[in-house]
């Protein structure tokens, strides 16, 4: 029997969620694991919008700042639940992302990605400058989520390490088979037919602009629930999670692991995640070493990391 | 209306450096169809390297002169390394590139230089100057006049001159400039050493009004950017206009709405024009309809 690019994706995904923590040195591990979950979601979305339907956003991370402050604010001022207020926060970037896609996905060429970028903008200068609601550039802290207490009176006794890996992890895995249903659904064919041609897909009766604008949609929606995930995670947020350089993070670790395929997305998210760890110790090289690895991955393996190694794998195999 | 004339002259000042910016992404957009995001790190180091060698002991004209020289010398760099080998990828690919080539240079400029915030001195002085009931600063007389000597020199070089001529047929259609023996690949390096040097007398001309520092280049490339998305992407005279009205409206917002927004104005700028203007005010015409 052989395995759709699917299941296979998904069983390898589950596999490794739950194998990696045998070789864990620390409890450490657990956090970077969450986090790599956690950006593995949004890049999740990336792909949707950049790798099938073939539009670039460079202000992503403007609806994952809405996630995660909506999660810091709904419960204190609203009354909601925080896992309500995923909910929440999910829905603002959704009709968000429909306002300012619809206009701009009707033209041509990288427009999206220059209305992204200053709509990114506009909500990371939002969270900074309004201090009587978001408490500035300092940050704010963000409610607990429950569910770990509520597991503990239930006999499931986590610690707050392993909670968070396995939620961010099982969220992932959700993600990541929503979007590969989508991707081989009618809506996936025609988002990855009109990369493929515009004009062929618009002379065969699709809507163009709205299938865009679906995949925008959907990704902001991957991108609010992903910054949701990493306030409720660290119980505190700052305006930096909505800044144009987490966007670029974003786009960056989505065509490093290939931006075509959700399971080198994944895989670029863990790299970029675990870099900065690993160079803590050249801090002061960080920026030169991700320009680098930006740079040489876009001339060398065009296609990101995971396809290019498949293609190999695949050439010598057949 | 000495408040109002206080507010145009400093909105006209930045405006100029948007225009310089705007005008370094044109000629670059134009001879390769990609949009430099390193465009801001251009100016960073005009004011950088000026600032290191100044203190090294080179007067302050040599120091620019270095300044803008090496940027240049950067900039065509880049353009060997960096955007050559990428050629006929997709705009994703390439926008990345240059993204990733503008946090490299930002993270090697704060090793080889340092993470302070730096200035030198102002070229005639800091005396201001009164005009009706405002005052200018010399310094930013410099920057208009410098704006104003690039814009017109580049404007003579592209209807004037043999070399000039051969860009604007590059920007207009690279295969058919080719086939009439125009070299392209030089005019690309060309227009990267310009497009850097640029940046780099940006850079040197506005230091001592506003100080640098190795992380000041993104937020000018973004602003640039949106000038010359309002000017319409790919024209000159759009970059001027662009940058302007953006200084100006960036101005005009902090003094009578809110300097912590005087920064939104420029992104409010970009995403009006796309809904109501998506090709700039002097952009070519698509003739898609939608």
């Amino acid at each position: 029997m052989r395995l759709t690019t699917k299941t296979a994706t998904l069983l390898a995904l589950v596999a490794l969620i739950a194998l990696a923590p045998l070789f864990f040195p620390s409890a450490f591990y657990y956090r970077v694991g969450a986090l790599i979950f956690v950006n593995g979601l949004a890049v999740t979305g990336i792909v949707i919008l950049t790798g099938w339907a073939g539009q670039i956003s460079l202000g992503h991370a403007g609806f994952a700042g809405i996630g995660a402050y909506a999660c810091a604010l709904a419960p204190v001022h609203l009354g909601l639940h925080p896992a309500l207020a995923i909910l929440l926060g999910a829905g603002v970037s959704a009709v968000l992302a429909w306002l300012v896609g619809r206009p701009i996905l009707r033209l041509k060429g990288y427009y999206l990605g220059v209305a992204s970028l200053g709509m990114g903008i506009l909500i990371s200068m939002v969270l900074n400058n309004e201090r009587d609601l978001t408490r500035g550039p300092d940050g704010i802290d963000v409610p607990d989520l429950g569910l770990r207490a509520a597991l503990k009176t239930a006999g499931l006794d986590l610690s707050n390490g392993e909670f968070w890996y396995a939620l961010c992890g099982i969220v992932l895995v959700l993600g990541a088979w929503l979007a590969l249903n989508l991707h081989d659904s009618p809506t996936g064919r025609a988002l990855r037919a009109l990369h493929g041609s515009e004009v062929a897909a618009r002379t065969v009766g699709m809507d163009v602009p709205r299938l865009k604008l679906q995949a925008f949609v959907i990704s902001a929606v991957y991108a609010s629930v992903s910054g949701s995930l990493l306030a409720l995670q660290n119980r505190f947020i700052t305006p930096d999670v909505a800044g144009f350089m987490h966007s670029v993070e974003m786009v960056t670790m989505a065509v490093l692991g290939g931006v075509g395929s959700v399971a080198g997305a994944i895989f670029g998210a863990a790299v970029l995640t675990l870099l900065p760890q690993m160079l803590t110790v050249f801090a002061e090289y960080e920026q030169l070493v991700l320009g680098l690895v930006m740079v040489l991955v876009m001339i060398f393996l065009r296609e990101g990391v995971v396809p290019s190694i498949l293609r190999k794998l695949r050439g010598t195999g057949e | 209306m000495s408040e109002l004339l206080q507010f145009l002259f400093s909105g006209v000042t930045v405006g100029a450096v948007y225009a310089l910016v705007a005008l370094g992404f044109t000629i670059i957009y134009n001879a390769s169809d990609v949009v430099n995001f390193a465009q801001g790190e251009f100016v960073m180091l005009g004011g950088m390297i000026t600032v290191f060698a100044h203190a090294a002991g080179a007067p302050l004209p040599l120091a620019a002169l270095l300044a803008c020289l090496g940027t240049a010398a950067l900039g065509v760099a880049m353009n060997k390394l960096a955007i050559e080998p990428a050629r006929g990828a997709p705009v994703v690919s390439l926008v990345i590139i240059t993204i990733g080539a503008s946090i490299f240079i930002r993270g090697a400029a704060q090793l080889v230089f340092d993470k302070q915030i730096h200035s030198f001195p102002a070229f005639s002085g800091d005396d201001p100057i009164r005009i009706l009931q405002a005052t200018i600063l010399p310094q930013s007389l410099w920057v208009i006049a410098g704006a104003v000597a690039v814009f017109t020199g580049l404007w003579l070089f592209f209807t004037r001159t043999l070399l000039g001529r051969a860009v604007l047929a590059t920007s207009n259609n690279r295969l058919a400039a080719q086939l009439v023996g125009i070299n392209t690949p030089f005019v690309m390096t060309l227009s990267f050493a310009l497009s850097a040097g640029i940046g780099a007398l940006a850079g040197v001309l506005v230091t001592p009004i506003t100080m640098t520092s190795y992380d000041v280049g993104l937020a000018l490339a973004l602003k640039g950017f949106a000038a010359a998305m309002l000017g319409g992407m790919g024209n000159p005279k759009g970059a001027l206009v662009g940058g302007l009205v953006l200084g100006l409206l960036e101005g005009l917002t902090a003094g009578y709405i809110s300097s912590q927004y005087k920064d939104a104005a420029a992104f409010l700028v970009i995403l009006g024009v796309l809904f109501f203007l998506p090709q700039g005010l002097f952009g070519r015409k698509s003739t898609d309809r939608v």
